[in-house]
């Protein structure tokens, strides 16, 4: 079974239909890119799996379960986690509490167990320590960990949303976008650790990218998006040889 | 009869709220704050309306017009120095803050001033009372003059904002600010605009409240303030005619409250209007759904 | 690793420094009080001046770390004082004085946290700007329904009218609250422990403090801070936004609730006139001056500007007009970005001086 399944996904604003009949399916473990010109609709789709819009029409499964209409809390909780195209991170937390507070549900203990600071607080607060500096290593940032979000390098200010989204332990990971206003140089350092998520987290990954780089070195099937609709979908080499893709880049 | 009686003391003194609602939901329309000095900047324009009679002998037109001109330097003032420093501050907390500040500080330099008792407003507008009904009803100058400026007002505002190149300005910031500058809107200058009108247009809610109400102390635009921003509220927040209907609709709610109920909770049942607003319909009556862009 | 530790014992150290800060100031007091170098007028300001730094810790609750503005603390503050001083007058023959003071607090809390939820559910959808207005208009609505409400005890129980005759009070009964008049003598029956009531105060301080700071540094507070800093990021990692800043916003109700028992059992003569907006705005004044998010730092700013207008006669005219123009310059100076960009480059440029130096 495909870890993400969606059929005929659709949502209109006013009178414009925004997303339009979007369908795909991922199977667990790929490497997924969505491309497509601005304004095609991606970062749509996107809030419409997170849950951020709600969905005129069309079905979203999430690994088999039925997950379309719910809060964006429950869809994270189901296992879809994000990050978006112009950064949100807690900008006056931490590092090392961003990390933390995408831990949220997973290391639980009451409000009144940290109030009173009970064993149960000491004992979740050195866990999410621990996990928390270990994403961060994964994404090079455990020496910032005490740095102000805000004040960390646009780079790696990206790199800890993405740090942040895998803290809530997630099936599915959403890209928007992970390159964008990096040079080359951290652009192919990017491409490594999102290999190295997928392959040592067992993640399934689907990105939005205008990087034609990034896209081809590593996703392995490609949708291309046009007008909200779904235009030509497959393997990465196929679609971007396929005329038609070529067109809607590039202009008649 | 005294059904009517309470009905037009209601629609004149929620005329007043209205005018005063205009200048809350322009600003918060255009520049996406809530300017809690709004208030005070009525009671300046009254406090110089009456000084400019009683100390400095000026004809009553003479007044109000240096009223209006004074206040809408004021406003274009506070928001240059006060509220435009912060407009890309990273909390709006920071700003809403800062105008509370403006707010107090108005207040207090009145304080100053013109002292903490309360003064009795001047006649300034001589309109003869109405005698209908053979004297079953009464309707005072003022009353008919009130509501006759609400109603020019509004024709006057809604005029400028749809058929005027800088009303257009208007609609563009508050659509979409950095957009509207891409266009070649200067933003600046539409938003020190907006705050001219809602000023200006404080100064004549001034004259009117205070001539309806003839007292006068430093804390008199407070609370008139903050019901015409539960009128705005109400009306649906950006909205003209939302203003004008949210504020002739609170100001016959209080007027009932104060006749039916008990004229010590006529307040509790403005601001519960306001509470059970925004439960039911937290928009507004002609009030626009806005979602944050992701 | 070894940084992190640090980190865990910073915050810990931090605290514990506000901690002892309380402390000091209390033990000086105390040996300025026990030498006679405490003027009677002094004394009398230092349990209102535990009030409202309770009051002020509390705010910065919402303020600072749930990044929501609320005017309506002294509503809060009225609710918990008007609640336990009704509590402590009837209970007034039947309890000692200690646990009756100890139940009064915690019912001032518990129903000034009730108020809390009440407002705190319809309006914390909204915008921020919404909750200032609902807060401040929550204010007027508990002072304008207080101002109304008589409540009178006999043998037959408690009797709630809105005027004094409604109340058909049996032969023998007595009238508490009237309306406008409020509630009297409440000081008065806590006569034996009056002396303890500045230590009282310093407790509950420690006791909000206490709450406060390990709550902002639990998995709740960091919930509460990432609501603040990016309400859509914290529903993407599965936050609830809106149960943490009910929970923020409770919690400070509850705490202003405290701060109001304590005013209320202080005083002989409690009337609702004085939990007006302008006491909201100058517990606001406070945090803001203290540093928005800055616990010890509004402890710091009730103290000198409670204490300082109050001491320098002549000052007091101008107090408020001072504290306007402070409340706008701190904001500026302290958010606006210009500003921001300026201090950095000056810190910048020092820290640069000083690389030098020791180059050199």
């Amino acid at each position: 079974m495909a870890m993400l399944e969606v059929n005929n996904l659709s949502i209109q604003f006013g009178g414009l239909r925004a997303v339009d009949g979007f369908q795909v399916s991922i199977e667990k473990g790929r490497l997924y890119g969505l491309i497509g010109p601005n304004g095609a609709g991606k970062t749509t789709v996107f809030n419409l799996l997170t849950g951020v819009y709600k969905p005129t029409e069309g079905v979203i499964r999430l690994d088999g379960e039925d997950i379309t209409g719910k809060s964006t809390i429950e869809i994270n909780r189901a296992g879809i986690a994000r990050t978006f195209q112009n950064i949100r991170l807690f900008g006056a937390m931490s590092v090392l509490d961003n990390v933390k507070a995408g831990l949220h549900n997973d290391h639980k203990y009451s409000t009144l167990a940290g109030i009173l600071r009970l064993p149960s607080y000491f004992k979740a607060e050195k866990e999410m320590n621990e996990k928390a500096m270990e994403l961060l290593r994964v994404f090079g940032l455990d020496g910032e960990a005490e740095y102000l979000a805000s004040n960390l390098p646009y780079g790696k200010q990206r790199k800890l949303e993405i740090a942040r989204a895998m803290a809530t332990n997630p099936k599915l990971l959403l890209l928007d976008e992970p390159a964008a206003g990096m040079n080359p140089n951290e652009t192919a350092e990017l491409m490594k650790t999102i290999h190295f998520v997928r392959d040592n987290f067992d993640m399934t990954i689907l990105l939005i990218e205008h990087d034609m780089k990034l896209v081809s070195g590593i996703c392995e099937e490609l949708t291309v998006l046009n007008f909200g609709q779904v235009l030509c979908q497959g393997k990465t080499a196929e679609v971007l040889s396929n005329p038609q893709v070529i067109t809607a880049y590039l202009g008649e | 009869m005294s059904f009517i009686s309470y009905l037009k003391d209601g629609i004149s003194l929620g005329s007043i709220y209205a005018i005063i609602a205009l200048g809350y939901t322009m600003v918060y329309g255009i520049a996406k704050m809530l300017n809690f000095a709004h208030g005070d900047v009525i009671m300046v324009g009254a406090f110089v309306i009456l000084a400019a009679i009683t100390k400095a002998g000026l004809s009553p037109l003479l007044s109000i017009i240096l009223a209006v001109v004074l206040c809408t330097v004021l406003g274009i003032t506070i928001e240059m120095v006060a509220y435009r420093p912060l407009r890309k501050a990273s909390s709006n907390l920071a700003v809403l803050i800062t105008a509370i500040g403006v707010s107090y500080l108005l207040q207090n330099v009145a304080l100053l001033v013109f002292g903490a008792d309360a003064k009795s407003f001047v006649t300034v507008i001589n309109v003869p009372t109405l005698v209908l009904f053979d004297g079953q009803l009464t309707i005072k100058g003022i009353t008919i003059v009130t509501i006759a400026a609400c109603i020019i007002i509004m024709c006057g505002l809604t005029l400028f904002v749809n058929k005027t190149k800088p009303g257009h300005a208007m609609k563009a910031v508050s659509e979409d600010r950095d957009a509207a500058q891409l266009m070649g809107v200067n933003v600046n200058s539409t938003i020190s605009l907006t705050f001219a009108i809602g000023s200006g247009l404080a100064a004549i809610a001034g004259l009117l409240l205070c001539s309806a109400y003839p007292t006068l102390t430093p804390y008199t635009g407070a609370m008139p303030g903050i019901k015409a921003f539960v009128a705005a509220v109400f009306g649906g927040i950006g909205s003209i005619p939302g203003a004008m209907i949210g504020g002739i609709l609170l100001g016959v709610i209080e007027i009932f409250g104060k006749a039916y109920i008990s004229s010590q909770v006529a307040d509790a049942i403005v601001f519960a209007v306001l509470i059970i607003v925004l439960l039911v319909k937290p928009t507004g009556l002609f009030g626009k759904n806005v979602q944050e862009k992701v | 690793m070894a940084d992190m530790k640090k980190s865990m014992s910073k915050t810990s150290k931090n605290n514990y420094i506000t901690y002892a800060m309380v402390i000091a100031i209390f033990i000086v007091v105390q040996a300025l009080s026990a030498t006679g170098n405490l003027s009677r007028l002094l004394t009398g300001l230092l349990v209102p001046l535990c009030v409202y730094t309770i009051a002020a810790v509390s705010l910065n609750l919402v303020v600072g770390f749930s990044g929501e503005l609320s005017l309506g603390h002294a509503g809060f503050m009225c609710v918990g004082a008007y609640s336990s001083a009704l509590f402590s007058s009837v209970f007034a023959d039947t309890l000692p004085s200690v646990p009756r003071l100890i139940l009064a607090i915690l019912i001032g809390a518990a129903v000034a946290a009730v108020f809390g939820i009440l407002i705190g559910i319809p309006v914390l959808r909204l915008r921020g700007d919404y909750l200032a207005i609902v807060t401040l208009a929550f204010g007027e609505i508990i002072k304008n329904l207080i101002n109304v409400l008589y409540v009178g005890v006999d043998e037959n129980g408690l009797h709630v009218a809105v005027s004094s005759a409604g109340l058909n009070l049996a032969a023998g009964g007595k009238q508490i609250m009237k309306g406008a008049l409020g509630i009297s003598g409440t000081a008065t029956l806590y006569k034996d422990i009056k002396d303890y009531f500045f230590l009282i105060g310093v407790i509950l301080i420690l006791i909000t403090l206490f709450i406060v700071q390990n709550l902002v540094n639990s998995r709740s507070g960091r919930a509460i801070t990432s609501t603040r800093d990016n309400r859509i990021a914290a529903e993407s990692v599965g936050i609830s936004v809106t149960k943490y800043k009910l929970m923020a916003f409770t919690i400070s109700a509850a705490l202003a609730g405290v701060a109001g028992v304590l005013y209320a059992h202080n005083l002989s003569m409690l009337k609702v006139s004085t939990f007006d907006y302008n006491l909201s705005i100058l517990v606001l004044v406070y945090v803001v001056l203290g540093g928005i998010g800055n616990l010890r730092g509004s402890i710091i700013a009730t103290i000198i500007l409670y204490a300082l207008p109050e001491l320098l006669r002549g000052f007091s005219t101008y107090r408020m007009l001072i504290y306007a123009v402070v409340l706008i310059a701190m904001m500026l100076f302290n958010w606006a970005p210009a500003a921001r960009n300026f201090r950095s480059r000056i810190l910048e440029r020092l820290r640069g001086n000083r690389k030098k130096k020791e180059a050199a």
